[in-house]
């Protein structure tokens, strides 16, 4: 069993890239499960295809306490038998959405929710590694294994940098690596270009490079994924790929985040940010 | 510098080399050899630092100020642990402040009431737990005169917005509802928490309560918690005197004393530690002047009996004089009793609040000496008014450690160590006579003409019990 865990800025795509990728992952025959470790709850509704109704801390808050509740309550099934469950939590601006994914990711592994036959767990955490409770899935005994959603966007880069830091920490003590970074393209200047040297200068490698198609909002709209609403669309495709490289990809390495300087000089020599000499 | 202070300091040398290097130049801030003088330079110690880890301080934490110390006594009020189950569970009462009432009925001091946050609350948020522990004490209880919400850590990481809760149920039950934000993680002991609980006071009932009339010997009682009934005792000196005591806090008080306070026309002080910010704040807002006084053993009574009478008139002036010729003969009696037993035997302290200096002159009203003395969580306008009254070249602490402790019993010889619970024991297994000095070992009161006997009584029975000698003693 390969544990996953899927980071990026907010906004980024991480659900969408997440659920097209285990979709064609359970395609190409691997039992999957993806846990979505967001109070918003939406990591699995393509593959669901409704919100998911009872989140993990949902129910344990209904019920009193996380003890009284059984796996199977959580725990759905949607396209092609891969199953889904959401830690939910708070609505936004109370309580600690962190700690809610400590108990949600504590509960399903201590009641066997990983199954000996299971080869894929995806991970899909709320943007940033904001507190201890979103790095849970990094730690030790838990995802071996990072990928960075990111785009030519300057702060999805910021943010990959950010999050390469956080994997570098955990780098020691948990034994978690990256795995690469995948460009989300926003169609910005260089982009193919820019990430591939950003994934050079962190030590790791851009695993694939998703173009933009409009096809993912209709697919969207309809609640599914690519893969499943048009399979034999172009973009379906390209998330076969990115899932068969992620498969394949043997390349897992700690992290070199670059400091701030690095990073800007980076966007500078692509002509992205003006130097100030330049701009004045 | 004195030969007395140099052999101090050469003790307290031979102490610290137990410790590796860092921990040896730190820790030695925080000792010192006395000089009454003040002169000596090096004889002052550091307060109010961080603990270092691992020494074993047996310090508290803000909740614990905050509850237990100055909220927790208030006894028409309900006091909320907000947060899980454990502050309040194992600090309940545990300082035996005494209060007049029908508990669980228009009183609730021994009452231990939480909110008894489970994971659900500290992901979703306590504020509805909250909301609701309100509206179910205020059926339950419907004579509480007010509530009082006292933060444990997690409420505080995870951002309970409690003053909105406060202020919306307030207005609701119309009786003032006390967000008290003294979460364990901050300051460095429980005086932070003092601080805290004094500023809310001040925010939430100072000066809302109501006096039907006033009389120029009007007076509060400040920071006097009660134990064993030490703040009864207290008040029964300040009424013989013709005063009338309109506060007391917060041994036995009520949510309306402490709104009254404003309207004294003298604030008596006697743990300053814990209540100097209030006092501070009354004189700045509401012009009361405020004086520290001593209730401990004849000496100390006396004088601050005369000190208490100078702020007032001819009259309250004569009452003093009464007071002390009527109890002299009291008290001279229980000298007379003890101190033939307790003369030249020397006592080493160890204690919070104003034990360390306060009770020193009680124990030399029987002869005793107190030989070191510390506080767990002084400041250095404690330890100032500390230095004059110790002998040259006694022992100050701050912050002690068991190490410590233990080193200076066995290199000082004390025949009486008074600390708190912590340490008890481990004196107990030295052989060493113990008395509890923080609740004063399930007995008291030790204030006031009514305490010194008490007082004069437990020691004797501590210093020369012969249980002592049955102990087998380490060398």
């Amino acid at each position: 069993m390969r544990q996953i865990a899927v980071y990026g800025k907010g906004g980024i795509g991480k659900s969408t890239t997440t659920q097209n990728t285990v979709a064609g992952l359970s395609q190409a025959g691997y039992k999957c499960m993806i846990v979505g470790c967001d109070p918003k709850a939406d990591a699995t509704r393509l593959i669901l295809h409704a919100k998911a109704q009872t989140t993990v801390m949902d129910l344990a808050r209904e019920r009193g306490t996380v003890e009284d509740l059984e796996v199977d309550e959580v725990l759905l099934t949607g396209f092609n038998g891969i199953r889904c469950a959401e830690s939910g939590g708070p609505e936004p601006g109370v309580g600690c959405a962190g700690r809610g994914v400590i108990t949600a990711i504590n509960f399903l592994e201590e009641n066997g929710a990983y199954d000996a036959d299971t080869d894929f767990v995806f991970y899909d955490v709320l943007g940033d590694v904001v507190c201890g409770g979103f790095a849970m899935p990094m730690r030790e005994g838990k995802a071996k294994e990072i990928y960075i959603v990111t785009s030519g966007e300057m702060m999805a880069m910021y943010a990959a940098n950010n999050i390469s830091r956080g994997i570098l920490k955990y780098a020691h003590s948990g034994g978690v690596r990256l795995g690469g970074l995948i460009c989300n393209s926003r169609k910005t200047d260089k982009e193919y270009e820019l990430i591939s040297e950003l994934a050079k200068k962190l030590g790791t490698q851009l695993i694939h490079f998703v173009p933009r198609d409009n096809q993912v909002q209709r697919a969207e709209l309809r609640r599914m994924t690519v893969i499943e609403y048009s399979p034999e669309h172009s973009q379906a495709e390209e998330y076969r790929m990115l899932a068969k490289k992620i498969a394949d990809n043997r390349d897992l390495v700690i992290p070199t985040p670059i400091s701030m300087d690095e990073l800007e000089q980076l966007l500078m020599d692509f002509g992205i940010m003006e130097s100030e000499e330049a701009a004045a | 510098m004195s030969t007395t202070i140099k052999d101090t300091q050469k003790m307290i040398e031979d102490v610290l080399d137990a410790y590796p290097e860092k921990a040896k130049k730190e820790r030695a801030r925080h000792l010192a050899a006395n000089d009454p003088t003040g002169q000596c330079s090096t004889c002052k110690v550091k307060a109010n630092t961080k603990s270092r880890p691992g020494v074993m301080t047996v310090r508290g934490c803000a909740y614990a100020g905050a509850k237990g110390v100055v909220w927790g006594p208030v006894k028409d009020q309900i006091t909320i642990s907000h947060g899980p189950v454990g502050c309040g569970q194992y600090s309940w009462w545990s300082r035996r402040n005494y209060y007049n009432g029908q508990t669980g009925i228009d009183t609730f001091g021994t009452m231990h009431i939480t909110t008894d946050f489970q994971e659900k609350d500290i992901v979703y948020g306590g504020d509805k737990g909250l909301d609701a522990a309100l509206h179910e004490l205020r059926e339950l209880f419907p004579l509480a005169k007010g509530i009082g919400i006292l933060s444990e850590c997690p409420v505080g990481l995870i951002g309970d917005d409690i003053e909105a809760v406060s202020k919306r149920v307030a207005k609701e039950f119309g009786i003032p509802i006390v967000p008290v934000r003294c979460e364990g993680f901050r300051g460095v002991s429980q005086s932070l928490g003092h601080h805290i609980a004094n500023d809310t006071i001040r925010d939430y009932v100072l000066g809302k309560g109501k006096l039907e009339r006033s009389t120029p010997y009007d007076v509060a009682l400040i920071g006097d918690y009660n134990i064993g009934g030490d703040a009864w005792a207290s008040r029964k000196i300040l009424e013989e005197m013709g005063l009338r005591v309109i506060a007391q806090w917060t041994g036995d008080a009520s949510v309306n004393e402490l709104g009254i306070a404003t309207k004294a026309k003298l604030n008596l002080i006697h743990c300053y530690r814990s209540m100097n910010y209030i006092c501070r704040h009354m004189e700045e807002e509401y012009g009361i002047p405020w004086d520290e006084f001593n209730f401990f053993g004849p000496t100390k009574i006396y004088a601050s009996i005369r000190k208490i009478a100078s702020h007032f008139d001819d009259h309250i002036k004569e009452n003093a004089e009464k007071v002390i010729e009527k109890y002299k003969p009291v008290m001279d009696a229980v000298v007379e009793r003890f101190k033939p037993k307790l003369e030249g035997k020397k006592v080493m302290l160890y204690v919070g609040g104003l034990r360390p200096r306060h009770t020193i002159g009680a124990y030399e009203d029987l002869g005793m000496e107190v030989i070191a003395s510390g506080y767990e969580f002084g400041h250095n306008d404690d330890y100032n008014r500390t230095y004059p009254v110790m002998k040259e070249g006694a022992v100050i602490m701050d912050d002690a450690t068991l190490h410590e402790l233990e080193e200076f019993t066995r290199r000082m010889k004390p025949d009486m160590v008074g600390s708190g619970i912590k340490e008890k024991y481990s004196y107990h297994k030295m052989g060493v006579p113990f008395r509890q000095m923080h609740s004063w070992d399930y007995s008291g009161p030790y204030h006031g003409f009514d305490g010194f006997p008490v007082f004069a009584r437990d020691m004797d029975m501590t210093v020369n019990n012969p249980a002592w000698n049955l102990i087998r003693r380490k060398k």
